[in-house]
């Protein structure tokens, strides 16, 4: 026995060493998104293995068709569901199916497996314990994509039967964390949402000038100027963080169509205003009723990135300080900018009135594809 | 217990990068639609006898003849298919011993055989002396350390356990063990002669044998620039019927090297599920401007990207062959080479991919440790010893 052996491994043992690495190893790809208190899961787990383990080519040609997969659905995922076991906060957070489909891997064809896992608390610690088939193959591994909530990025991890067991805190570091990151989706936010930015511009582009004669004339001093664009900035904010809170609390809540054609439209008002003035001295109050609806635009932003149920008072405060600090970046490159040109025809023709007439075209267009709900450019 | 983050942002760019290979995913309309082939019919005798053996093993896991007999199966299979899954499977059944310190000795042995399949070279070494300090007549112990020397270059050692193993056995392989060496140690024509002698003294020997003693003539007489010679064997090898990877590896980078592509396509098309053929198969359609150098080209960056997403150093010098050929990248070839070398895989296709690699990314100095190895264990290998000369020339040639 001993000497067959030998004709049979030491050969084969030298040569495999450099061929040792055909074929594939068993992987599962599982994606977790956490999401308020559910957990939305896909599994991709290849159909090789799933034979192994509990036997799919029941007619036994050596060939798993969508029709025997199918047949074994239910035990595809009770077997596999059986080997994953999520918790939050020490609590179960039991998976119900969702779906299953299939798909392709470099190595053959897998069973995705959709499912939402339900949790008794606001996921914020996820303990993921997984088995999948570590009795059958030590070699498999879980391939674990965390998509984190609030658009802060992915994470990744490998479960093997020495890790099989693994806690991801979702909210990346605690509170202060927690703050900073909707900080930087307010100041991301600012910074990508023209329609703001644009009705702020319009509102500031004369901050440097005055209206007589039928025309716009420069200011003289610095002050004045300075003033004027500090009023139309805390106006906008404060309104905008009344309207803010008040619709991610949950108080108000407007339709999002109307909300933002009347951004669109605030921006048209504003950028006709310098050319055609109406409102000259109260720029600000403009600002202030217009902001209460850019509270409401960016309520919906917020609510996209999921608020986080016990740290709502957080997330908010740090959205808007975020949104702030965006619009303060723009209001101090605009002004010393606009400052030092004032007195160019250049600024007052081409700046003032033809960029407020462009303004004009571009947020008319807006307003015109959100009432109408169509698509001519994009944002 | 409870590590996270591993790698991550290397890790998410791998992700991102493989998921593209899946389409999306869907749901097929048609009941009779193959989705998947399995390696072998389960009525197939091998697979319904390693299902009776599987079966028995659950019900009792501790019988450890059964383990033994179940695990050696898969291991052979492994080797002989050239698929990893197999090696999991083989650990499976051996799972109440795997951490054991001391087990039995039948476990010793076959666990460094797939230690040493994982390249876990250091582990394999330890079982396998422990398995000979116990029982030095374990011919099975001899044969698989000195081939883990071998492959580590530690020649004298390997050496030292080949001398072991003939002392024991008379069988064409024992016979051949120590000549492989030599050839590997400046005496590639006086083992060539050895080999040749030991071939026509053991006329019935086993093919599996006869096979691997005329691979390693033909390699030697490769090496040697004996081309001819060389053709002759590769061969007569062929010529056993027996489907060996290792034996078509060489044979196709003989004939890539020879500048006979065209010759590779036939001998290599229909093995498009071993990675490492594969890689020859694409070398030679490349050499050729065949289209479907492409499509394999993307086949091999999605397994590459499938093994480097579990974090598995299985397919450096391969992967740097990869970024080398087909990804104009001598740098990152150069990195994965020096890798491999690093892990402990010192046979000469290894020093050569990190001689190329040193070579086309102009960095000499990085192929440093394998030319001490081919000088200090005077090896012969033509090819090498310009790759060797060509080095030196781009070292002199630097300020």
């Amino acid at each position: 026995m001993r000497r067959w052996l030998i004709f049979l491994i030491f050969p084969v043992l030298a040569l495999q060493t450099v061929a040792a690495h055909a074929h594939k190893p068993s992987d599962s790809y599982l994606v977790l998104r956490p999401d308020g208190e559910h957990i939305e899961g896909q599994w991709d787990i290849a159909l090789r293995d799933l034979d192994y383990a509990i036997g799919l080519d029941t007619d036994n040609n050596g060939e798993i068709t969508w029709g025997e997969l199918h047949a074994r659905q239910d035990a595809v995922a009770a077997y596999a569901l059986a080997h994953l076991k999520l918790r939050s906060k020490g609590a179960d957070c039991p998976p119900q199916v969702t779906g299953q489909l299939v798909d392709q891997h470099s190595d053959g064809t897998y069973a995705v497996l959709r499912f939402v896992a339900q949790c008794p608390n606001r996921v914020d610690t996820l303990e993921a314990t997984y088995s999948l088939f570590f009795d059958l193959d030590p070699q498999h591994k879980g391939l674990l994509r965390l998509d984190l909530p609030a658009g802060r990025g992915t994470t990744t991890a490998i479960f093997s039967p020495d890790q099989s067991v693994q806690r991801f805190t979702l909210e990346g570091g605690g509170k202060l964390q927690q703050f900073f990151d909707y900080l930087k989706n307010g100041v991301w936010h600012i910074w990508i949402g023209f329609d703001h930015i644009l009705f702020l511009l319009s509102l500031l582009l004369p901050a440097v000038a005055y209206f007589a004669n039928r025309r716009w004339q420069p200011l003289e001093n610095f002050k004045p100027a300075l003033w004027d664009v500090l009023r139309i900035v805390t106006a906008f904010t404060v309104a905008h963080s009344i309207t803010l809170s008040l619709a991610a609390l949950g108080v108000i809540q407007l339709p999002s169509r109307l909300v933002e054609s009347a951004i669109a439209l605030s921006v048209v008002l504003a950028a006709v205003n310098n050319i055609f003035p109406v409102v000259l001295g109260r720029r600000w109050a403009v600002a202030f009723f217009f902001g209460l609806i850019h509270g409401f635009g960016f309520a919906s932003v917020l609510a996209d990135l999921g608020l986080p149920r016990d740290a709502l008072v957080l997330a908010l405060v740090g959205f808007n300080v975020g949104v702030e600090i965006g619009q303060l970046a723009i209001v101090s490159a605009f002004l010393p900018l606009a400052y030092a040109l004032r007195k160019t025809v250049f600024y007052r023709r081409f700046v003032l009135i033809g960029g407020s007439a462009a303004i004009m075209v571009v947020a008319s267009i807006w307003l015109a594809e959100r009432a109408l709900d169509f698509k001519l450019i994009s944002r | 217990m409870m590590s996270r983050n591993i790698a991550r942002s290397l890790l998410f760019a791998v992700f991102c990068g493989a998921s593209t290979v899946s389409a999306v995913p869907y749901i097929p309309q048609d009941p009779a639609q193959v989705l998947e082939r399995l390696p072998a019919r389960p009525t197939d005798p091998a697979m319904s006898g390693l299902r009776e053996l599987r079966r028995q093993l659950a019900a009792d896991p501790q019988q450890l003849d059964l383990a033994v007999d179940l695990a050696g199966r898969y291991f052979r299979l492994a080797v002989r298919e050239g698929d990893p899954r197999y090696i999991g499977y083989a650990q499976a059944a051996l799972t109440p011993w795997w951490r054991q310190a001391e087990p039995p000795t039948e476990i010793l042995v076959l666990r460094a055989g797939l230690t040493q399949y994982l390249h876990d070279f250091n582990g394999a070494l330890a079982d396998l002396s422990r398995a000979i300090a116990r029982d030095p007549g374990n011919l099975t112990a001899w044969s698989y350390r000195a081939v883990i020397y071998i492959v580590m270059a530690r020649y004298d050692e390997a050496r030292h356990d080949c001398k072991e193993f003939a002392a024991r056995d008379s069988e064409l392989i024992a016979v051949a063990c120590e000549p492989t060496v030599d050839a590997l140690t400046g005496h590639a024509a006086a083992a060539y002669a050895k080999l040749d002698q030991a071939l026509r003294r053991n006329p019935n020997a086993s093919p599996s044998q006869r096979l691997w003693v005329l691979t390693r003539l033909a390699e030697i007489a490769q090496r040697l620039g004996h081309n001819q010679e060389a053709e002759t064997r590769y061969r007569s090898a062929l010529q056993l019927g027996i489907d060996d990877q290792y034996l078509l590896t060489a044979y196709a980078e003989f004939l890539l090297d020879q500048g006979r592509p065209a010759e590779v396509i036939p001998l290599l098309q229909d093995k498009t599920r071993n990675d490492v053929l594969l890689l020859r198969l694409a070398l030679a359609e490349h050499a050729l401007g065949l289209p479907a150098a492409q499509t394999h080209q993307a086949a091999i960056q999605a397994r590459i990207d499938a093994a480097r997403q579990r974090l598995d150093k299985l397919h450096l010098s391969d992967e740097a062959v990869f970024e080398l050929v087909f990804r104009k990248n001598p740098q990152e070839a150069l990195r994965l080479a020096q890798e491999n070398w690093a892990l402990g895989q010192r046979e000469p296709s290894d020093a050569r991919i990190l001689m190329e690699a040193a070579l086309a990314a102009r960095r000499p100095e990085g192929a440093a440790e394998a030319l001490t190895w081919l000088t200090g264990n005077h090896h012969e290998d033509v090819i090498l010893l310009r790759l060797a000369g060509e080095l030196k020339a781009l070292q002199g040639s630097k300020p």
